[in-house]
């Protein structure tokens, strides 16, 4: 169909359809340039910046659980510097909008940060970290600090003209104040869901499988957690989100998007299947084709409720 | 890298609880070196949801062979497989072990498992270099004697061969070696490969001068290089992990910390 048009406007930030890479599971585009066209995708999420490099939690860092994963990276990271001078020059390569992900352990990092890199005209957009379930500072902290959630939107929001995302976490017992609090402080966006705390032990040497003892579950397993915090989110706060959480297919993206995202981002699926983006954005568009639907907004939130709600 | 979906054309126990799998794929066949490594989707199911890493354990023609225990839920679902179904294939993956460099005698250690990756490196290797093979395990029935060349043994339990670990027997048997321009290829569990690492840097202290390539394994995600899921730690940098997967998983043993 020829006026299929999937492209969506979040603050600055355009793009050419809904599926974005998420953090953490493209690195800064290298290694997956490698199975797809980059060009294709709507936007790749950088893996999270921190001011200064950071090493990394000590292995084990990854451990399989039912339908999904439990990951202990600990924001492992090229640190600002090294960011600006190797992984830009690379990215620039390619003509599709670049979301840095920025991670801190204090307030003032996340702006320092944002300023570093506020003039490269690479980065269309900052997703701001504040939900990170695997570093023993900052991140998680932040992420159920409401008040700190403000406090940071703001002060980024003050330091960049760039379209700005805040990701959410789903640890905590109301998102949608959350995602109200990021739009009062002047964030563009939110994404939802990072993953959930999670844990697994040995059952002979009676020791935690990761040697953080924590980590961030993510894959299918919680698909219809993310699905539910979208919807909440959707019905309480006018504001665009990003769904991701367990995306395994092109129906998944659809229900994400029916459930009130406005952009979806691929994660997990990526160490599975790198490909899978691109195959996932056909099925899209055979159904968008296929249900006589011409854009994106005429699909985001349109789902049906009979209770009356 | 190449993703491709491969037949299993052949599948064999070659002893007690060992398998050895034949898929075919030409493309990757063609590529893949000794010591790299295949990541596979067993099923096309959520559980396991992640792909398998496997070291390619011999090539033959456009057959890739995997050598492999039932160990948890994607081995076992692999060692139902029937000739005929296929698998997922992600590969070949990772840095292999370097056969061309100066030495003339090729001592392979392979603990348990460690045996998968060197009837590959046998063939490789055959007629251009000397090999001498040690392999251990805990009894007789846990030594994997699949195509070694030359091949001395060592067990735990004093079941066959040396009594006693196979580093250890390493250590007896290579003063006789001393003459020539030893390699040492080594493949195990991790315990095995921090000896290795430890008598290696002591024979290079006595100014014996011997190379040495660890294979190494760790709980991976992707395999190649995005995930971070797979550090090791770099002896030259103590703030900088390499990644199993990308860096290796063969590495010159002075470049880890195992």
């Amino acid at each position: 169909m020829s006026n299929l048009d999937l492209s969506i406007k979040i603050g600055s930030l355009e793009l050419s359809n809904p599926i974005l890479l998420a953090s953490g599971t493209v690195g800064y585009g290298n290694e997956i340039s490698e199975f797809i066209d980059l060009n294709k995708v709507g936007g790749i999420i950088t893996k999270s910046i921190s001011l200064k490099p950071r090493k990394g939690n000590k292995p084990q860092r990854i451990f399989e659980t039912p339908a999904g994963m439990l990951n202990a990276i600990g924001l492992a990271n090229v640190g600002l510097e090294e960011f600006i001078s190797q992984k830009i020059p690379f990215l620039e390569k390619f003509d599709v909008p670049i979301i840095c992900n920025i991670a801190a352990s204090t307030l003032e990092e996340y702006v320092e940060c944002v300023r570093a890199l506020e003039n490269f005209e690479k980065i269309k957009a900052f997703e701001i970290n504040v939900s990170c379930p695997n570093v023993k500072e900052g991140g998680l902290q932040f992420g159920n600090d409401i008040r700190m959630v403000a406090k940071i939107t703001e002060n980024v929001r003050l330091s960049t003209k760039k379209t700005l995302i805040i990701k959410l976490s789903p640890n905590v017992s109301n998102i949608s104040d959350f995602a109200k609090v990021c739009k009062e402080n002047g964030a563009d966006a939110v994404s939802a869901i990072n993953t959930l705390v999670g844990s697994a032990f040995d059952i002979n040497s009676r020791k935690p499988k990761l040697s953080n003892v924590f980590g961030g579950l993510s894959g299918p397993a919680i698909k219809p957690i993310a699905i539910a915090k979208v919807f909440e989110i959707h019905r309480a706060v006018d504001i665009p989100i990003i769904g991701v959480g367990g995306i395994m297919n092109w129906q998944d993206v659809i229900e994400f998007i029916i459930a009130g995202a406005s952009a979806v981002q691929i994660g997990t699926l990526n160490f599975i299947d790198p490909t899978a983006s691109i195959s996932i954005l056909e099925g899209i568009k055979n159904y968008f084709v296929n249900k006589n639907l011409t854009s994106i907004n005429q699909l985001k939130g349109s789902y049906i409720l009979d209770n009356g709600n | 890298m190449l993703i491709t979906n491969s037949v299993v054309v052949e599948f064999l126990e070659i002893q007690k609880g060992i398998f050895l799998q034949k898929l075919k794929s030409p493309e990757i066949a063609e590529k893949i070196k000794p010591g790299q490594f295949l990541n596979i989707k067993v099923s096309e199911g959520y559980y396991p949801l992640l792909r398998r890493p496997f070291s390619v354990c011999d090539v033959e023609d456009d057959l890739i062979h995997i050598m492999f225990a039932v160990y948890g839920e994607g081995t076992k679902i692999l060692a139902n497989k029937k000739i005929g179904e296929t698998v997922n294939i992600l590969g070949p993956l990772g840095n292999g072990f370097n056969i061309d460099d100066d030495y003339d005698l090729a001592v392979f250690l392979a603990g348990g498992l460690g045996a998968a990756p060197f009837p590959y490196l046998t063939r490789k290797l055959n007629n251009n270099k000397e090999i001498i093979s040690f392999v251990g395990g805990r009894s007789n029935k846990e030594v994997i004697k699949y195509q070694f060349p030359n091949l001395l043994i060592a067990t735990e339990d004093g079941s066959e061969g040396f009594k006693g670990n196979v580093v250890q027997l390493f250590e007896n048997e290579i003063k006789k070696f001393l003459d020539k321009k030893i390699k040492v290829f080594a493949c195990g569990p991790n315990g095995m490969l921090k000896s290795v690492s430890n008598l290696i840097k002591r024979f290079n202290e006595e100014g014996k001068n011997l190379t040495c390539e660890v294979s190494t394994e760790s709980a991976m995600a992707c395999g190649f290089g995005i995930c971070q899921g797979c550090p090791i730690q770099d002896s030259h940098d103590p703030n900088r992990y390499l990644l199993v997967c990308k860096d290796g998983p063969v590495f010159n043993v002075n470049d880890i910390e195992l």
